[in-house]
């Protein structure tokens, strides 16, 4: 029989929600043990900047971490590090490691499942070459940085935010950079046109090139990769490629033990699984939005792994359910940083407030009158009011928000008055 | 190595040895100093490492860059001695600074 503990929480996955959901646990008055099992090696620690000022060099390993070692200890939360859960039996309350072969395994008596995502894999030949590099973890970085030596020619797969930060740092690293994006646009998943078209002209303008609409059909090579061949047989050559082509949830243990998944694990508003006593945050949750009408989303962003453990925390313990945040997100390219908030798809107009060359503006999008989203690219203001904006579901005026003469205060103020 | 005082919401004092280059929001975190979120990891972006600077030492930390005052604008609880954490850069010239957490960061 595995050891049961009345008021033990066992978290799997040592990322930023897992990390968020032991420490609020412990916040909110915990008293009983929580442990969390983490595949990793390393502690927990932000991934933001593995595409930015990690990969430059520009920070130690150490500034990486969420918490020092020793908050893990003064609260009393057990990490249990390079471990993984291998099944979860949810009739007996219990996770299955592979640190305990043929054991009992470890009860539990609220379960949070914080796994994550992980990058997904192109099928096309020669993807196991030498120099093909995914960017996921610590180790990914670790493998991946001796290989950035100026000069090198590094060839980035996929148009995303992470993408494209890796071609701006290694830009700055010396690197010749091609980026190919099988849309005929940048950021096609994430941002409006407008947006697109400003970051494909910023990375252009930095000496980036970039391959729209070209699709990948092999790596080439012998042991270590010397090319990638396109659709049309065109083949770019280079020394090091990173594959940045989206994630996948790493929901299988969730639906090896009968939960409800469909894309990543469902849940309710409490981050509830179909199982009372489960819980699903971050990466891998799909969750309703409150703010976009319950919409079932599975977001990949800091903002939704912090809530999600703030809420899963809350609701074990019967506590307050927390306030949420419209969901926001940014991202760093050379000396640009975007700020966005809310989530532009289904939008019906798009307005922007100030002027792309001068490198400060921002898109915001709306839905019959109503700000759904905003990007801002070095503009405050325009993020943090917009973010405010998109979370009360306020009406706004396009012409008011794209006169810049008009300040972000007072858009804020008569939208309200308008709401 | 520089020392820096953290005031929490119920007027205890904790304070701790810092390292030149890291910010004071980094300081906390690594401390285990309560009273600062820094949801963002200090990229500017989430408002969360707010605090009062002591009056005595409002000069010597200096004013918010555009972007963080503009962050500033719109958080709660903002006084003319506000910064965000984040983006106050340890020296030696900040040894013996003294900062104020709030109740909460949101
Ligand atoms: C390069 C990069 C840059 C990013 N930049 C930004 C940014 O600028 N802003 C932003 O908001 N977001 C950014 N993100 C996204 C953000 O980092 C993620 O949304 C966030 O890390 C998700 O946290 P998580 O805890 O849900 O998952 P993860 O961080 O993926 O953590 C899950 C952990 O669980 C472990 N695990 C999985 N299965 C098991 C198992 N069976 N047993 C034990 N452990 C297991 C995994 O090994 C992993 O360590 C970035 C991500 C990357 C990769
Ligand atoms: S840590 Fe996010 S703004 Fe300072």
């Amino acid at each position: 029989m595995a050891e049961r503990a009345p008021d033990r929480v066992v978290i799997i996955g040592g990322g930023q929600a897992g990390c968020q959901a032991a420490a609020s646990l412990r916040q909110l008055g915990h008293a009983g043990e929580i442990v969390i099992i983490a595949e990793e090696p390393d502690a927990p620690y932000q991934r933001p900047p593995l595409s930015k000022a990690y990969l430059k060099g520009e920070i130690e390993a150490e500034r990486l971490l969420i918490r020092p070692e020793s908050f893990y200890a003064e609260e009393r939360i057990e990490l249990r590090l390079g471990e993984r859960v291998t099944a979860i039996d949810r009739a007996a309350r219990r996770v299955t490691t592979d640190a305990e072969q043929g054991e009992a395994g470890l009860g539990y008596n609220a379960l949070i499942i914080a796994t994550g995502t992980r990058p997904r894999r192109l099928a096309a030949p020669g993807a196991g070459l030498g120099g093909v590099f995914e960017l996921r973890t610590r180790a990914d970085v670790e493998r991946l940085k001796p290989a950035l030596k100026p000069g090198e020619r590094l060839c980035v797969v996929g148009a995303g935010y992470i993408g494209l930060e890796t071609a701006a740092a290694a830009r700055a690293l010396g690197c010749e950079v091609t980026v190919i994006e099988a849309m005929d646009r940048v950021l096609s998943r994430v941002a409006g046109e407008e947006l697109s078209a400003f970051f494909a002209n910023e990375h252009r303008s930095r000496g980036v090139q970039l391959r729209l609409g070209a699709r990948l059909e092999a790596f080439e090579g012998a042991g270590s990769v010397s090319g990638v061949r396109l659709a049309g047989g065109e083949v770019i050559g280079c020394d090091v490629v990173i594959v940045g082509v989206g994630v996948i949830a790493n929901d299988e243990i969730a639906r090896e033990a009968g939960l409800v998944c469909d894309d990543g694990i469902v849940v309710d508003r409490a981050q509830r699984t179909s199982d009372a006593a489960v819980f699903a945050i971050g990466d891998v949750a799909r969750r309703p939005l409150v703010h976009f009408g319950d919409r079932m989303m599975r977001l990949e962003s800091v903002h939704n792994a912090i809530e999600g453990g703030k809420i899963a925390a809350a609701a074990i313990l019967g506590a307050p359910h927390p306030a949420e945040d419209a969901p926001w997100f940014w991202s760093d390219q050379y000396d640009l940083k975007l700020q966005t908030a809310g989530l532009w798809t289904g939008a019906d107009a798009t307005v922007v407030r100030g002027d792309p060359a001068e490198r400060s503006f921002a898109v915001f999008y709306l839905q019959a009158g109503r700000l759904i989203a905003v990007d801002a690219v070095n503009a405050a203001p325009e993020y943090i009011v917009g973010k405010k904006l998109v979370s009360l579901g306020a009406m706004v005026a396009p012409g008011e928000l794209a006169d810049k003469s008009v300040a972000m205060k007072d858009i804020a103020a008569r939208a309200l008055a308008r709401t | 190595m520089p020392k820096i005082t953290f005031i929490d919401a119920a007027r205890e004092t904790r304070t701790v040895e810092a390292k030149n280059g890291m910010s004071v929001m980094e300081t906390a975190i690594k401390n285990n100093v309560p009273g600062i979120d820094a949801d963002c990891g200090g990229a500017c972006a989430c408002a969360t490492c707010h605090v009062q600077v002591h009056p005595d030492w409002i000069a010597k930390v200096g004013s918010p860059g555009s972007m963080e005052q503009s962050m500033l604008d719109f958080a709660e609880g903002v006084t003319e001695f506000s910064r965000l954490s984040c983006q106050i850069k340890v020296t030696d010239a900040l040894d013996g600074l003294v900062v104020t957490t709030p109740e909460s960061q949101h």
